[in-house]
């Protein structure tokens, strides 16, 4: 396959870091503090996100909200066409008359937050669910809107847009990327070894250009997980 | 990781990477068992038939289960009650059964092959809930991800089977599924109850004394003695075996400090496995084997279910 080509950078780590302190106060703006508030981030990125959202809000208000992350694989529309690789989902507190902050990384159809809704819902009943982005990307396909977002980012359909974490990836950016004739928009995978140091801060390149790799055992999953669901 | 199999018949068919995978998702439908609300949606619509041609308590009511807590619909036919007792055959059944556009056909039957030919027959995905003297997949899966939720790994696990071996379906497919992941496996057994070539599963040790290998064991498998077959007189009597083979308390202050027992049911308590250990506490993993059977089963039928319809056709 031919290597996605990386078109601009629209965020960089002091962007990311600048956007997210930001939506951390407007989250307590709007809900009158941090009382009652839980994060629960989308994994592979949102619940990454969602970490970084906890920690900023405890250096505002001096609170520590509860912190969870949903794995929405079995809620997905496109079980067959994609069977994507499982993540345990941990939400280790109950939902019910939360109000439930929902975090993911890039909003693109709107596909991946209805799967996360029905998987929230089963969990529990949230007094309200509000949506926080770091890209809304456009081009939804259901009626979803967010609620906190980070960056507004016009893009073309055989464009993609991902982001890199610290955590995950060794840096934080944001890549708008030309998607390959044939390819699929996908948010960038996890490199095993990362995900194993699962916070740790890693180098490796391996995350940034997966289409040029040979090992498809390690990239295929999370290359099909995100799919045209963003 | 990505998991590309139809079927599921032969245990050998999975590398070690489709096995973690399996592991893995089964991780996820942990979770899931625990809520309050235990099913999830990703098979709305689809049906799956259990076509149980040989008795079966655990093991059926785990498949049913795992396919309800996946929304999918369940037809039960067993043999008992189904047209086979009028000598329609297993062809004309599963035909039958096409007709009703099936997606799932879970089955069990005592003669070798009879998945593989099921699955000739029809697009549905075929998963072998036990067939022939030495098939069990499903078992195999349930029991490695036992042995890795307690011991967190499977590499390199020192494993002993002790008992029926030759007549053992778990052992069929338990012990090859152990040395794909890279385990160490003993035999332990009087000989009439050991197989012929133990290379062909895989074996590493064999041995007729318990007492001698129990201090070197990570997971102590003990098999259940099948009293249906002991016209054959393979030992002299339940009570003798119980004294030579039997896991009691005696034998257990022998085994490492953080052993296990499994077993994969239903017990014969006091003949190859006395209550005291049935019942231990930290030692036996007999009830985390059910438990982990009915995540295992809802792994093995996301994973098997999802993607493409290329499969088979008939």
């Amino acid at each position: 396959m031919t290597e996605s080509q990386v078109k601009s950078i629209c965020m960089d780590e002091s962007d990311v870091e600048r956007t997210l302190t930001r939506i951390a106060h407007q989250i307590l703006e709007v809900n009158h503090g941090a009382n009652n508030l839980a994060l629960v981030g989308i994994v592979t990125r949102g619940d990454v996100l969602a970490h970084e959202l906890q920690d900023k809000i405890e250096a505002i208000e001096g609170v520590k909200v509860p912190l969870g992350s949903l794995d929405i694989s079995f809620y997905r529309d496109d079980y067959t066409t994609y069977a994507p690789e499982v993540h345990a989902t941990n939400i280790p507190f109950s939902i019910n008359d939360k109000t439930i902050i929902l975090v993911d990384d890039v909003l693109y159809t709107g596909r991946t937050i209805r799967a996360a809704l029905d998987a929230l819902m089963d969990l529990g009943r949230p007094a309200r669910v509000q949506l926080a982005v770091l890209i809304d990307r456009g081009h939804r396909e259901l009626p979803i809107h967010p609620d906190y977002v980070g960056k507004n980012v016009p893009t073309a359909e055989n464009e993609n847009v991902r982001l890199f974490l610290k955590a995950t990836d060794g840096f934080t950016r944001v890549e708008i990327l030309n998607i390959p004739k044939g390819g699929r928009p996908s948010s960038a995978p996890l490199s095993s070894s990362a995900q194993k140091a699962s916070g740790a801060a890693t180098t490796n390149n391996s995350a940034r250009t997966p289409q040029s790799q040979n090992s498809t055992t390690d990239n295929q999953p999370n290359h099909q997980r995100e799919g045209s669901t963003n | 990781m990505a998991f590309n199999h139809y079927n599921l018949i032969d245990i050998t068919e999975l590398s070690r990477d489709d096995i973690m995978t399996v592991i893995h998702t089964a991780e996820a439908m942990k979770e899931v068992n625990q809520r309050e609300i235990k099913q999830l949606p990703t098979l709305r619509g689809r049906t799956a038939v259990n076509l149980f041609t040989e008795h079966s308590t655990r093991t059926r009511s785990s498949f049913t289960l795992a396919e309800q807590r996946l929304s999918c619909s369940v037809l039960a036919v067993s043999g008992s009650s189904s047209s086979m007792t009028k000598g329609e055959s297993l062809t004309d059944t599963i035909q039958t059964l096409n007709s009703y556009n099936i997606d799932l056909v879970v089955m069990r039957n005592s003669y070798a092959g009879s998945s593989v030919k099921v699955a000739q027959h029809t697009k549905a995905h075929v998963i072998s809930a036990g067939e022939g003297k030495h098939v069990h997949p499903t078992q195999a899966l349930l029991d490695l991800y036992t042995m890795w939720r307690k011991l967190g790994r499977l590499e390199g696990l020192h494993v002993g089977f002790v008992g029926d071996v030759s007549h053992s379906r778990v052992c069929g497919s338990l012990i090859p599924a152990l040395k794909i992941m890279g385990a160490d496996v003993t035999v332990i057994g009087p000989q009439t109850l050991l197989p012929d070539d133990p290379s062909v599963l895989g074996i590493d040790h064999v041995s007729e004394h318990l007492e001698e290998v129990l201090p070197d064991l990570d997971v102590i498998y003990t098999l259940r003695i099948q009293l249906e077959r002991l016209e054959t007189a393979p030992f002299p009597s339940l009570r003798e075996y119980n004294m030579l083979y039997g896991i009691t308390e005696e034998r257990e202050r022998l085994m490492r400090p953080d052993a296990v027992i499994m077993h994969p049911g239903p017990l014969n308590r006091g003949v190859e496995i006395d209550s005291y250990i049935a019942d231990h506490p930290k030692r036996s993993l007999v009830l985390d084997q059910v438990f982990s059977g009915l995540c295992v089963r809802m792994a093995v039928i996301y994973l098997l279910m999802g993607g493409n319809d290329n499969g088979v056709v008939a």
